[in-house]
């Protein structure tokens, strides 16, 4: 309907978001540019609303709140399941941690090693209860050591192992999710062979005093 | 309006990320969840404007971009790798906000603004002549607030339709979708909101907003 034909202005209007986003035909758009050429008005409305697009596409019109970034990360890591796996994946990881507590040598909670360190990570909470000689793994970059294996471990391709003392004097602090795991796991594991040790005594008490 | 499992299931733009950025979306896949953080930082911006423009409270919009994120982690294996994951998260985050909305019916007071008639015609008001405005102008403070409060005047079907389309970068069908509303209806807001904008902007032009100081103070140019 508008090739070769001139297109007044009130179309030019009805089309210039369009024509801005390049959705008109071609027809049109040879239409609409004559215009342009012959009709300041609209030549002013088209370099405005063009001015407006581009003006509000620039990122620095979408401002975050201070520190919007910092409590993402923070929320992600607190609350982020693992993709499709659950619970599977702790379940996962804290057998080869029972090991290695046992490798290490250092499966003493009531050997608490307190930090005296000062925190470099809000989020740090004194490490009571770890075991000092216990290995950790802490990376380049990260403030946090971990259990070996821990899913929140940042740049894995620069971990470093070395024993919870040793983090702790370098001023690493202890991930929140890992290890507060960890030592609940290993209390729990203690509390276990405690009683089952107090069982087998009672057990071998009865069985003397049945055998009397 | 979609459902959010259709839109998590559903990203529409076909313009696959960098690189780098599908490497992480698969490392993530794989359960690499802690790099969850590394592959939305880029976006975090685009992600909360968006719950923003839909929840016009920071507090409500950080939680809900939060919330957003979480959700889009979880389902992140769903998330198909030809898409534009950008939008995909914005997607989600517009849903997100809606349904925040809905529940917490803020948007009594604005849904006076749906009932006017969107189809009238708008008339350009202004017609001095412009030129390109530098992007430098953003740097001034003064002047993003200056945009952000004229924004904040469009009636919400305007700003909604105009935040998606024009700040997020979401195509019309995308916006459509997002918003569940026509294409039409998004062309038709579109083009009002920018005719709008381009009004209200054209004040600013002849205040000199959009001009940088031409000598520094205390120094004279004569």
């Amino acid at each position: 309907m508008v090739n070769g034909q001139a297109v007044n202005c009130e179309l030019v209007w009805r089309e210039i978001s369009n024509y801005v986003d390049g959705e008109v035909d071609a027809g049109l758009r040879v239409a609409m540019d004559e215009h342009f050429r012959a009709c300041r008005r609209c030549a002013s409305v088209l370099e405005g609303t063009r001015n407006v697009v581009r003006l509000y596409r620039d990122e620095r019109m979408m401002e975050v709140p201070s520190g919007f970034g910092r409590r993402l990360e923070r929320r992600l890591a607190q609350s982020a399941p693992t993709p499709g796996r659950g619970w599977s994946t702790w379940s996962a990881w804290l057998v080869p941690v029972a090991a290695l507590a046992l490798f290490a040598g250092g499966y003493r909670v009531a050997d608490s090693l307190t930090v005296s360190h000062p925190m470099q990570s809000k989020m740090a909470e004194p490490g009571h209860g770890i075991p000092p000689e216990m290995l950790v793994v802490v990376s380049a970059g990260a403030k946090d050591f971990h259990v070996p294996g821990c899913p929140f471990i940042h740049n894995k391709n620069e971990e470093r192992t070395l024993t919870a003392k040793e983090a702790m004097r370098e001023g690493y602090v202890p991930c929140v999710r890992c290890m507060r795991k960890y030592l609940e796991t290993a209390r729990a594991e203690k509390i276990s062979l405690e009683l089952e040790s107090a069982a087998e005594d009672n057990d071998s008490g009865q069985e003397s005093h049945g055998g009397d | 309006m979609a459902e959010p499992n259709a839109l998590l299931n559903n990203p529409t733009t076909e313009t696959a990320g960098t690189p780098r950025e599908q490497d992480l979306i698969a490392r993530v896949q794989r359960g690499q969840s802690e790099l969850f953080y590394d592959l939305v930082r880029p976006y975090e911006r685009r992600v909360y404007a968006a719950a923003m423009a839909i929840l016009r409270n920071e507090s409500d919009a950080e939680d809900v971009a939060q919330e957003a994120m979480l959700k889009a982690l979880a389902n992140i294996r769903q998330f198909r790798a030809e898409a534009r994951f950008s939008t995909w998260l914005i997607q989600i985050t517009v849903n997100e906000a809606l349904m925040r909305r809905r529940r917490e019916r803020t948007a009594k007071m604005e849904a006076i603004d749906d009932r006017r008639e969107e189809e009238s015609e708008y008339t350009p008001r202004d017609f001095a002549d412009w030129r390109e405005i530098p992007s430098e102008a953003l740097e001034r403070k003064e002047v993003r607030q200056k945009l952000a409060a004229a924004l904040a005047t469009l009636d919400r079907k305007y700003r909604e339709v105009f935040m998606l389309r024009d700040m997020e970068q979401l195509n019309i069908q995308e916006t459509a979708e997002a918003l569940g509303i026509s294409v039409a209806s998004v062309k038709t807001r579109l083009l009002r909101a920018r005719l709008m904008l381009r009004d209200l902007l054209a004040g600013g032009w002849e205040q000199g907003w959009f001009s940088r100081l031409p000598f520094e103070k205390g120094t004279k140019p004569w």
